[in-house]
């Protein structure tokens, strides 16, 4: 197959829609389980996909998770429009959240979403301005 | 261990998918914090938690776990019970607290996660 054929799937999110929060990146898995990739590789994209959409959900306003999978590789962008992050440095550290309480008693806001991001993927990079948004692409390769 | 082991050692009752109970649990995480779960857990691992809202589905999901024990009697709502029916995720619930929950499937044999954090770096 051409490398560069791929399957390109756009999902648009809305800030503070906990319903179905996660719908997006249960079908990402789910597509990539019937192509065939590795079961430890969609657990990684399945988990950077999830956090970058809850992530969504929990602090934008609006958002689009975009997959695009290619036979050796699948790219994660999200782009949402938000408050920003103001300190990406600090964002990136362990246990460091603004998420409100409301969001823990959920389960999330346990400042771990973007390092797990980077944890997961080979290539990760985040990009925000306070104020207008923030966008996260992440590559993570089949094998 | 089997599901079907952990739901007699605390003795659990089976909330949905009790056809998944022949399933094998390696380790197990006990954590109200999703995103922890993810972080710490491999393929495989059981949830216990406190939690009763259709993220701990999802958290299962994305992060291939491999059942949910919810501790101290807590009961999902009918939403959380056809989610995770779609998932075919198996729930059950023990009226144990956590740490007697951990406490109890610890001392029967099953691993923390502590060995398994670089989950996602292998």
């Amino acid at each position: 197959m051409n490398p560069e054929q791929g399957i390109v799937l756009d999902y648009a999110l809305k800030g503070g829609d906990f319903d179905t929060a996660g719908e997006a990146s249960s079908k990402i898995k789910r597509i990539l389980q019937q192509i065939g990739v590795r079961s430890d590789v969609i657990r990684r994209i399945a988990i950077s996909s999830y956090e970058a959409e809850m992530n969504v959900i929990i602090h934008a306003y609006s958002g689009v998770l975009k997959a695009s999978i290619y036979p050796d590789r699948t790219e994660l962008v999200v782009e949402d429009e938000g408050p920003g992050i103001a300190d990406i440095d600090l964002a990136m550290q362990e246990g460091y959240s603004t998420a409100p309480d409301h969001i823990r008693e959920m389960g999330f806001g346990a400042g771990m979403g973007l390092p797990n991001m980077a944890r997961c993927s080979d290539e990760f990079s985040i990009n925000s301005v306070a104020g207008e948004g923030t966008k996260i692409k992440i590559l993570i390769r089949h094998s | 261990m089997k599901l079907a082991d952990v739901q007699k050692l605390l003795r659990a009752e089976v909330i949905c998918c009790l056809e998944g109970l022949d399933g094998e649990v390696r380790s197990a995480c006990g954590a109200d914090l999703m995103s922890d779960v993810l972080v710490h857990s491999k393929e495989k691992t059981l949830l216990l938690t406190g939690l009763t809202n259709v993220q701990i589905i999802r958290t299962a999901e994305m992060g291939d776990l491999v059942g949910i024990v919810l501790v101290r009697g807590k009961r999902p709502g009918p939403e959380v019970i056809q989610m995770a029916e779609s998932k075919g995720i198996p729930v059950m619930v023990t009226s144990l607290p956590m740490f007697e929950s951990c406490g109890i499937l610890y001392k029967n044999g099953i691993k923390g996660c502590s060995e398994l954090v670089t989950a996602c770096e292998s």
